[in-house]
């Protein structure tokens, strides 16, 4: 009878039912959408921060800033020219470890032994900066009736020097010591070999090397070439590409041959630490903050807080309008879907009444009134979850492209940051290491999502029926049968 | 059967107390047909809806086979009335969605009849009432007087001790007033049934072999010399 019921009263009041089903529908599509929206931002933020550090790594740990002693200089590179001949050419050649702060290979260890820790890799930024370029001495001009002749010590008093200066080429390029013995782990796991190979786990010393396509590209490099770094000539056995944005360096080498070439042997600039459980990464951080003195560790959530533009603006609407407009709309409905139930009660008044009079129990009728509900519910969340299905596919179809400028701001994650090389003293690398990614954004709906939303349906549907409910309990039999007399 | 004991009910009319029935003292034995008469807001209905539990009065006691109704829980007055009464209204009181057969079952749903025996037993009480052919068919697709009779069915399908009547031919004309009324005795003579109805109608009244007269609260019951023994007197 429950069911016999339940169905011809849900078929008498079609329009009603719709009238419900539809405001749930619509609480429910909203917070489906928003919900996929917000997934597809955070996946959107991940994929940004993997383009920095690589997948898998969970934080990474860097020498803490030092505060010069008191009259030592910043440390900056220094170029000496010696006085050569007229235009005679003088170069330089400088690998240069990238922000001048290093921690000792040993440190990598010792990270790896902190509680929650699952695997710790360390790696070398560099920066190789060669100069090439030839002086040309000015020309002094005697006074009048005498010939000029190039400028030197025994210019007098009266003459002037004209002409002359300095033609200097600059070409920088970056590389990462990477730990070949853990090649899924650190900075080049953000890019994929498009040709040729990776290092080996045995090439732990090769003079070979990875470069990154783009600059494989602008200095005409390919598979098989060679590349001289301080004079050392290295085979390129592959050619890598970022997955999104610029590469973590520009040449990749085995991290023992960074560390030869660049004079730091047994240094590391960053260890990336690949937590046991991503739910506790703070408790690992607080780990290694305590027990490594003189470091800093980086977190994503760190570096997420750096990320900015238009992928940031979307993430806090999301988060933020998106989530409280969703479950207002969904408050809204169920709140409509309640008095609509309550007011569809005061309209049965007398078959209620009669019911009871028949002998049905106040349990029975509110059963009744709850399960009409309930199945309004059901078809306002089957309702909701096709149209926010519908609604995630259109966003992901579209796949608005949105981007984030990361690390503008400073406390950069780690110290493999692509193109990041400036001139100056520690931490500048840090504070101009920002880079632009373009992201598209998609909507994935999770069966978390999906269960939510079956979760709101049916609660949507139980609150608005307990609306009824509780007037269909207080209605005493004798009021309902005098109300229609 | 029934025993009425100093009955009486009292409403609050904003400031103004009103008593819709005042110290009624009655008495119904098994099988009995009592008629109530009188002017509307007198307490005919308020009298009906004591004896059938549906609502207690303000004090005085209802006996029912010596069960004091006014004392029972709610849950067991709901029981009472799903086990020994049966109402039929005015207005009929149908469920619309349902069938006639359905609506017939609502009355066996508290008993916690199996459903096929509810539909077997649905449609023989349809069947006694003449409505065999209109098992399937919606209160919509029924006259006033056919919806009625199954509202009737509904009444006796539970197979009662009291079949409570509240102007019944109200909303029917002439000639199914007397197509109900003599359905209503003829099957509470059957069943042995104690049969109470409210009527405003003075035909039918003069039927019923006791008359019971309810003005301002107050009852006086008479036998009835005219009854359905002389049914050509009503008739004229």
């Amino acid at each position: 009878m429950f069911f016999t019921y339940l169905r011809r009263e849900l078929r008498r009041r079609r329009k009603a039912a719709l009238v419900v089903a539809s405001g749930l529908a619509l609480g429910i599509a909203l917070v489906i959408v928003v919900d996929s929206v917000s997934s597809g931002m955070n996946r959107a933020q991940g994929k940004v921060l993997e383009s920095l550090y690589g997948l898998g790594t969970d934080l990474t740990v860097t020498k803490a800033q030092e505060r010069p002693e008191a009259g030592a200089q910043p440390q900056r590179p220094r170029f000496e020219f010696q006085g050569k001949e007229d235009g005679e050419e003088q170069s330089s050649d400088r690998l240069m470890v990238q922000g001048f702060q290093t921690l000792a290979d040993s440190t990598v260890g010792t990270v790896a032994r902190q509680q929650g820790v699952d695997r710790a890799v360390g790696g070398l930024s560099l920066v190789n900066l060669k100069i090439d370029g030839e002086f040309k001495r000015g020309q002094v001009q005697r006074g009048q009736g005498q010939q000029a002749r190039p400028a030197g010590p025994d210019a007098g008093p009266g003459d002037t020097v004209t002409g002359g200066g300095a033609a200097f080429d600059v070409d920088s390029f970056t590389i990462y010591g990477t730990d070949v013995t853990a090649p899924d782990l650190g900075p080049l796991t953000t890019s994929t070999v498009s040709e040729g190979r990776t290092f080996k786990t045995t090439e732990t010393n090769a003079e070979v090397a990875v470069v990154d396509s783009a600059y494989a590209q602008q200095k005409d490099l390919s598979v098989g070439d060679e590349l001289t770094v301080k004079g050392v000539t290295f085979g390129i056995v592959g050619i890598a590409t970022a997955d999104r944005g610029q590469s973590a360096a520009q040449v990749y080498l085995p991290l023992k041959q960074a560390q030869t070439l660049s004079d730091s042997a047994g240094k590391i600039t960053t260890i990336y630490v690949k937590a046991t459980d991503s739910t506790h990464i703070d408790a690992v951080k607080t780990a290694i903050q305590k027990n490594v003195s003189g470091t800093t560790v980086t977190t994503s959530a760190d570096l997420a807080q750096t990320v900015s533009g238009s992928l940031d603006t979307a993430a806090g609407l999301a988060s933020d309008v998106g989530t409280w407009l969703s479950y207002a709309v969904l408050l809204a409905a169920v709140l409509v879907a309640g008095l609509l139930t309550s007011s569809a009660v005061g309209r049965r008044v007398r078959e209620f009444g009669t019911l009871k009079a028949l002998g049905w129990k106040s349990g029975r009728v509110t059963r009744q009134v709850v399960g009409e509900a309930l199945v309004n519910g059901v078809i306002g969340g089957a309702l909701g979850i096709a149209i926010g299905l519908a609604g995630a596919y259109a966003v992901t179809a579209a796949s608005p492209t949105l981007t984030a400028e990361l690390g503008a701001s400073g406390g950069g994650f780690g110290g493999g940051r692509g193109g990041g090389m400036v001139f100056g003293g520690p931490g500048a690398a840090r504070t101009a290491a920002g880079r632009t990614v373009d992201i598209a954004l998609t909507a994935p709906v999770s069966v978390t999502t999906v269960g939510l939303a079956v979760l709101l349906a049916l609660g949507g549907g139980l609150v608005a029926g307990a609306f009824g409910a509780w007037r269909a309990s207080r209605l005493r039999p004798a009021d309902a049968l005098r109300r229609v007399e | 059967m029934y025993e009425l004991i100093g009955v009486t009910k009292q409403y609050r009319r904003g400031q103004q107390r009103v008593d819709a029935l005042a110290r009624i003292d009655l008495t119904l034995a098994q099988g009995d047909r009592l008629v109530i008469q009188g002017p509307t807001g007198g307490g005919k209905s308020t009298l009906l809806q004591m004896l059938g539990g549906l609502d207690r009065p303000t004090s005085g006691r209802v006996l029912l086979d010596g069960t004091d109704l006014a004392a029972l829980s709610e849950r067991r007055l709901t029981a009472v009335r799903g086990e020994n009464i049966g109402f039929v209204f005015q207005s009929f009181n149908l469920i619309p969605t349902l069938t006639a057969q359905e609506n017939v079952e609502t009355a066996l749903v508290p008993l916690g009849v199996r459903a096929a025996e509810r539909r077997t037993r649905a449609a023989e009480a349809l069947e006694s009432v003449g409505l065999g052919e209109r098992l399937g068919h919606l209160p919509s697709e029924l006259s006033g007087g056919q919806q009625q009779r199954v509202a009737i069915a509904r009444a006796l399908v539970k197979r009662p001790k009291v079949l409570l009547a509240d102007e019944p031919t109200g909303n029917l004309d002439e000639s199914m007033r007397d197509e109900i009324v003599d359905l209503l005795e003829g099957l509470c003579a059957e069943h042995g049934l104690t049969f109470v109805m409210v009527t405003h109608d003075s035909a039918v009244a003069r039927r019923a072999p006791r008359l019971a007269t309810i003005r301002k609260g107050r009852i006086t019951v008479r036998e009835n010399r005219r009854t359905t023994a002389d049914r050509s007197v009503v008739e004229a």
